[in-house]
């Protein structure tokens, strides 16, 4: 009986001993006490406990740098420049960084911990993005595969962005899924600031989508944070080309409108590439605006409709008819917003046509 | 319960014939010849066969294998002589002696975590450098092995320290030599049944026949 006791006693006693040692090592040893973080060139200055990610020092201090993977380095939106203090490049991280980016000293926020004091650049749109609680008004389907979801924001209660910007809606967990953030482009028009409006597709086994389709409801409670993205119209008066399929609408919808109410007159065609004819929406009302506006064509294109099917515009692929339409457009300017394989595809047609590289603006599905 | 003492019973039996031959010589030259014994005549990869996995999973490059060999040779090394504090002046004296197996894995995992922190706070060129290779030293049965092949040996402290310094040693030295064989074997045409593991298995097997050629010269 002793000898049970005592091996008891002496593991738990020696577990206890190695414990406790490593508690104090880690308080001793990874304690790098509070850290200051300048932003900017000092437009702000935070102090954080030191010993976190960076990522999350800046959460803490209401900046929401975007984030798809909670932090775990795979999704790679969390790019920030660390221009001191920041440490060698981890292994997690250098996959995502390009040789130009290591230049830059381009890092993913959500890998470097705050060890030191800190000197770090980030884009100022992200000052003003912050964390918004809204109630879902209406979730209507648009097709098969995509809905609207429509958001009363509540807390705080307006947003003001820019055509063309996205937010990071975050999912709730469900069915042992965690929650998860993913960005949306919103398609509603920054006139109304108290609602956005978002498209979204539906990816099979997809964490977020499931969310959307499956368990969120009209009436519950959302949460997102924004406004992100450099994705906007140009100052320029040069004639636009948007080309976009999908959910990829979503900006170029918000563009359109906010074109429209601000008397924005560049001229201006839509190329909307769908498979068949049960993938496209809004056409209506698309077909509706180019018909009060002389500034604006639209011209939808689909690749897979049936032959003899009684669908009277295009078909083919939307690289295709953007080729046939655009000849020469080394005076235009193209917004894409699609997935990378078809946006890499546009971005060589359009260059083909003498577009130079710096004037075609997309916003790629990752 | 009453178990047997396995460190008396080791010393009236075996040792007497296992210690002669260290007598005869001083202090130094007792020591290097336990580190020489270590590294090439018992060579721990070679000759035991132990702290494989991490050896067929790491050794691909000699970059990597140098990284996670010398961390080997410091792990063993110290955690070697920490057990042996721990097996001398608790377990023995306790009549626990049956415990050291999880004693010696726990006492082996937090100097690995401790190891860990250190390096993080003193380099963190080296600490990413050695990447996933630190925590993988925790579950190395070479270090284990080392820790508990030293209860067999009539060694005192200074001298089990050189014992795990040299077995480290020689575990160093075999991953760095397969990681070399393997990064040339690469240029060359392989059966495919044979990439991966399957070469360096064999590799390793003919090299633990050359390492054969080490017995016999020293016993301790």
């Amino acid at each position: 009986m002793t000898s049970i006791l005592l091996a008891v006693a002496f593991l738990a006693g020696i577990g206890l001993l190695l414990a406790a040692l490593l508690i104090l090592a880690e308080r001793k040893i990874l304690n790098y006490g509070p850290c200051k973080i300048s932003i900017n060139d000092g437009a702000r200055e935070l102090e954080v406990q030191g010993g976190a990610s960076l990522l999350s020092g800046l959460a803490q201090n209401e900046i929401f740098v975007p984030s798809a993977c909670g932090g775990r380095g795979s999704c790679a939106y969390c790019k920030v420049r660390v221009l001191e203090g920041g440490g060698p490049v981890g292994p997690v991280e250098t996959p995502y960084l390009s040789p130009k980016e290591l230049e830059e000293n381009v890092r993913l926020s959500c890998q470097v911990k705050v060890r030191n004091d800190l000197l770090i650049a980030i884009p100022g749109e992200l000052f003003a993005a912050k964390r918004y609680t809204g109630v879902l008004e209406r979730k209507r389907p648009l097709t098969y595969d995509i809905v609207e979801l429509r958001i009363r924001l509540q807390e705080p209660d307006g947003m003001d962005f820019l055509a063309g910007q996205y937010v990071q809606l975050e999912s709730e967990p469900y069915k042992g899924r965690d929650a998860v953030m993913r960005a949306y482009s919103v398609s509603s028009a920054p006139s109304d600031r108290n609602h956005i409006e978002l498209i979204i597709r539906r990816v099979p086994d997809g964490i977020m989508t499931t969310w959307v389709f499956d368990y969120l409801k009209e009436g519950q409670t959302v949460h997102f944070s924004g406004p992100y993205g450099e994705f906007r119209l140009s100052e320029t008066d040069a004639p636009i080309v948007f080309i976009a399929g999908g959910s990829g609408m979503a900006p170029i919808y918000s563009i359109l409108k906010d074109m429209k109410e601000k008397g924005i007159r560049r001229k201006a065609v839509y190329f909307f590439g769908a498979l068949t004819q049960k993938d496209l929406f809004f056409i209506d009302d698309l077909k509706k605006l180019e018909e009060e506006h002389p500034w604006f064509a639209f011209v939808p294109a689909l690749s897979s409709e049936p032959e003899g099917s009684d669908w009277k515009g295009k078909r083919g692929l939307i690289t295709q008819i953007v080729k046939e339409a655009l000849a020469e457009a080394s005076t235009h300017e193209a917004y894409l917003c699609g997935s990378p394989g078809m946006i890499d595809a546009c971005i060589k047609v359009l260059t083909e046509g003498n577009m130079p590289e710096e004037h075609i603006y997309y916003d790629k599905f990752t | 319960m009453d178990l047997p003492d396995y460190f008396a019973e080791y010393e009236t039996s075996k040792t007497g014939i296992a210690m002669e031959p260290l007598q005869q010589f001083g202090p130094f030259v007792s020591i290097l010849l336990i580190f020489i014994s270590a590294a090439f005549t018992d060579n721990i990869l070679l000759a035991r066969f132990l702290g494989m996995c991490s050896c067929l999973g790491v050794s691909k490059n000699v970059d990597t294998s140098v990284g996670l060999g010398l961390a080997v040779i410091f792990v063993t090394a110290c955690t070697a002589a920490l057990n042996y504090l721990v097996y001398r002046h608790l377990l023995v004296p306790l009549g626990l002696e049956y415990l050291r197996l999880i004693t010696f894995i726990m006492v082996i995992a937090a100097f690995v975590q401790l190891i860990e922190m250190v390096i993080e706070r003193l380099s963190l060129t080296l600490y990413y450098a050695l990447g996933i290779f630190l925590p993988l030293i925790t579950v190395n049965c070479a270090i284990l092995g080392v820790c508990l092949f030293m209860l067999n040996k009539p060694y005192g402290f200074v001298q089990t320290f050189f014992f795990g310094l040299g077995s480290g040693c020689g575990w160093f030295l075999a991953i760095t030599i397969i990681g070399g064989i393997r990064e040339k074997i690469d240029e060359s045409g392989l059966p495919k049944g044979l990439v991966g593991p399957g070469i360096t298995l064999i590799i390793i097997g003919i090299m633990s026949l050359a390492f054969v050629g080490f017995s016999g010269m020293i016993r301790i």
